[in-house]
């Protein structure tokens, strides 16, 4: 029994429609860059807040719960997390404020968005990498 | 049907579409997002000013009333925005409706639990001291 000329078969392109190119076939402009970004960073947030738990239940448990905490925010792996970590919270914060503007109807000119992605990666690095020395000065004993 | 429905005579008659409750989500994750500037600056002020400080001085810390209710709003506004925003993705990648449901549910219990707990050793430290 054959398919009628138009019926939905196997066919990936049915009624013989064109079809919208999936994300791999473009260049990646920088908005778009942006708006993944924002969904990764929230999911690592995610994680983080985990780690934000932790380290208040050993806070209120003990000197020995908070040593073991501690020493591995110390450690070399723990920097790594602590900085992607102040990295994600930054960039998320900066292009969440980026989303409030465009809630209450601004920056959706092309150039403009355009922009203002590019300043969230560029202010969001400043930020995350201005903490990471504060927090090495503070632990270093200098006061702040 | 009044006159003025927007959906396609199929999209009416399938009755599926929004679960009406998107005002709300989309409200929600706005008023967390909005607390959350200020509370999170706060927040990394307060974690970078005691990287390598002694337990007893960082319970001291939350044990100050202010710093107690502001640490709380964190970890409030924070875990409800990350349930809220975790739902959307489970919702635009989990077609299979047994699947997504449980996700979402456990979306919410892992909330919950991560904000309990936060809160709990909140109290244990405000507590401390009395």
């Amino acid at each position: 029994m054959a398919d009628a000329p138009n019926s939905p078969g196997p066919s990936p392109r049915p009624f013989g429609r064109p079809l919208s190119p999936h994300l791999q076939i473009y260049r990646w402009p920088i908005t778009m860059v942006a708006s993944i970004a924002h969904r990764a960073t929230g999911i690592a947030l995610a994680a983080g807040t985990l780690m934000l738990s932790w380290w208040l239940i050993a806070a209120a448990t003990g000197p020995e719960a908070y040593g073991v905490f501690a020493r591995l925010a110390a450690s070399p792996v723990g920097e790594v997390i602590l900085f992607g970590f102040l990295w994600s919270l930054a960039f998320h914060l900066l292009n969440g404020i980026r989303h409030l503007a465009w809630d209450i109807g601004y920056g959706f000119r092309v150039p403009t968005a355009k922009l203002t992605a590019a300043l969230v990666f560029v202010g969001s690095l400043l930020l995350a990498v201005g903490a990471f020395i504060v927090g090495f000065m503070v632990k270093a004993g200098f006061g702040i | 049907m009044t006159a003025r429905d927007l959906r396609t005579p199929l999209a009416q008659v399938e009755g599926l579409g929004t679960a009406r409750a998107g005002t709300l989500h989309f409200w929600h994750q706005r008023m967390t997002a909005v607390a959350l500037v200020p509370l999170s600056l706060w927040f990394v002020a307060s974690a970078l000013a005691y990287v390598g400080a002694e337990q007893g001085a960082v319970a001291a810390y939350f044990a100050d009333p202010v710093n107690t209710v502001l640490m709380f709003l964190f970890v409030l506004a924070s875990t409800y925005h990350m349930s809220l925003g975790v739902q959307m993705i489970i919702e635009d990648y989990f077609h299979q409706e047994g699947q997504k449901i449980a996700f979402l549910m456990l979306n919410r219990f892992v909330a919950f639990a991560i904000g309990a707990a936060s809160a709990l050793a909140l109290i244990r430290m405000s507590l401390a001291g009395h």
